[in-house]
């Protein structure tokens, strides 16, 4: 079964519909972003995922025992809670040091450990956010417009860590995003999202469909060579271009 | 030993600062400093309703500081600012403790007892309830710790971990009512507040951890009660604001501290 499937999840807060008669699944070891331009749901959807709030209508099955790591947007430490990365790593309770430094060094900042987390900077930051994520080996892997605040070679690092890490420990990885020529080359699925699932395929077939084109321009095209990762194996197009809600298609990419 | 009122007053204030230690830090780190006061504020609501009832103080202060603290947190969030719900209902609920204590006719009541707490008159009964209190505070949050400080750290990354924040905001909400009534005594409603922040804020400069920061808060609270019951006696000043007074200067001290190793 799928570590993680949303089937049919509608929310809304008031007159105001967020999200309509969404559903998505993420396989083992698979690399999914979901990108969507500011107010489509992409936040509520991952909120849903990790169980932080509840949909309307439809429902979210885990696969039992999944283990969820979550790096969420870039996290407000306040500067009176004196806090050491080692500290925040062991939250909220149950691990060692020892798994720590590992986590650190799987998140590429080793040594780390002793510093505090208001003197951190903003690349640090994110990857302890990730190490915090990583420690307690999940199946699956969320995270949330994580390289929010990071320059662009800084993101570009970070989207090459998470691969290593999904190569090192097979992880499934889910992410959401609005930096779309980084992410998306990194992807074995993109899932483009405007309160409902528009399209949903390998990057190349998204970034191609009219759907995207509609909501996002065509000018990041040309940068999605940024990074390419090299297998090449190939992905079914699922993406109805004739589009409409009610008869997108839902199926997993492969 | 108990016969001394001094011994008395001062194991008062510990026991305090004991509780009020680990909860501040809490206050501190989650900006609910104006929370905290508007609880005790509420309070002396709960004063007046045991006097007119012929109840425990400590009942009705736990119950007035508990309602008021829920309300704040079942309002919040429905069109009014927290500040604004907080003003209101801090300041109504001291107003019409004020109002209905000058109803209590036959019974003469020292209204400055309890806004500015009467450390000096701590009985066995209220050292019992205060040391009681006190360890009830400190146990809850001693258990809920971890959580608690994941939730403070982040909602999103409590609810990742399996940890529901509301929950824990209830934690905190049921420490403060049960460390406002306890305190009552110590020093009054209007400077509980300064026993939770002042103590938490001069440990701050010293702390590299969340514990360390807790644990040096208690360290300052109760040293702030003895030598402000002290100074108290031998300068013959009201021995609540003294106790306020030198953790006050304690906060200043680390603060100077802390800017000059920067």
């Amino acid at each position: 079964m799928s570590l993680i499937a949303a089937e049919n999840i509608s929310v809304s807060y008031g007159a105001n519909t967020v999200l309509r008669d969404v559903s998505l699944a993420v396989e083992s070891g698979e690399i999914v972003t979901v990108v969507g331009p500011n107010g489509s749901g992409k936040t509520t959807l991952l909120k849903l995922l990790i169980g932080a709030e509840r949909p309307q209508s439809g429902q979210i099955t885990r696969k039992p025992g999944l283990r969820i790591g979550y790096v969420p947007q870039k996290l407000h430490m306040d500067p009176t809670l004196p806090i050491t990365v080692e500290r925040f790593l062991r939250l909220p309770g149950g691990n060692t040091p020892a798994a720590c430094a590992a986590a650190l060094e799987r998140a590429g900042v080793p040594g780390l450990s002793q510093r505090q987390m208001s003197a951190l900077s903003g690349g640090q930051f994110q990857r302890v956010l990730l190490a915090r994520a990583l420690i307690n080996e999940p199946d699956l892997l969320l995270l949330d417009e994580a390289t929010q605040g990071l320059d662009q070679p800084g993101s570009a690092a970070f989207y090459l860590q998470i691969e290593e890490v999904r190569q090192k420990t097979g992880c499934a990885i889910l992410m959401i995003s609005h930096e779309l020529h980084v992410v998306m080359a990194a992807s074995d699925r993109v899932i483009c999202l405007n309160g409902h699932v528009c399209c949903e395929g390998a990057p190349e077939i998204v970034s191609a469909a009219p759907e995207y084109r509609a909501l996002f321009g065509t000018g990041t095209g040309g940068a999605l060579a940024l990074y390419r990762h090299e297998h090449d194996h190939t992905h079914d197009a699922i993406c109805t271009h004739d589009h409409a809600p009610q008869d997108k298609r839902i199926e997993a990419a492969e | 030993m108990l016969d001394d009122f001094m011994t008395r007053a001062a194991l008062a204030g510990v026991g305090v600062a004991l509780a009020a230690a680990p909860l501040g830090s809490f206050v501190v780190w989650r900006r609910m400093a104006y929370f905290g006061d508007a609880t005790a504020h509420a309070a002396i609501l709960g004063v007046a309703l045991s006097l007119a009832l012929q109840i425990s103080i400590f009942a009705g202060a736990v119950a007035v500081a508990l309602a008021m603290a829920l309300t704040v947190t079942v309002l919040t969030g429905r069109g009014y600012a927290m500040d604004t719900l907080l003003g209101v209902l801090a300041h109504s609920a001291l107003a019409f403790g004020l109002v209905a204590v000058s109803f209590l006719s036959g019974i003469r009541i020292d209204l400055m007892a309890y806004l500015f707490g009467d450390i000096l008159a701590v009985s066995r009964g209220d050292l019992a309830v205060i040391w009681g209190g006190a360890a009830l505070v400190v146990g809850l949050i001693g258990w809920r710790w971890s959580a608690l400080l994941t939730s403070t750290i982040s909602s999103e990354l409590a609810y990742a971990s399996g940890i529901d924040p509301k929950r824990e905001q209830l934690v905190l909400t049921l420490a403060l009512a049960v460390t406002v009534a306890v305190a009552i005594k110590v020093v009054g409603v209007l400077l509980i507040a300064a026993m939770l922040i002042i103590p938490a804020a001069a440990a701050r400069p010293l702390s590299r951890t969340p514990e360390q920061m807790a644990l040096t808060a208690a360290i300052i609270g109760s040293a702030s009660a003895v030598i402000g019951l002290q100074s108290a006696y031998t300068l013959d000043t009201p021995a609540g604001p003294s106790i306020v007074c030198v953790a006050a200067l304690v906060f200043l001290g680390t603060s100077v501290l802390q800017s000059l190793r920067s």
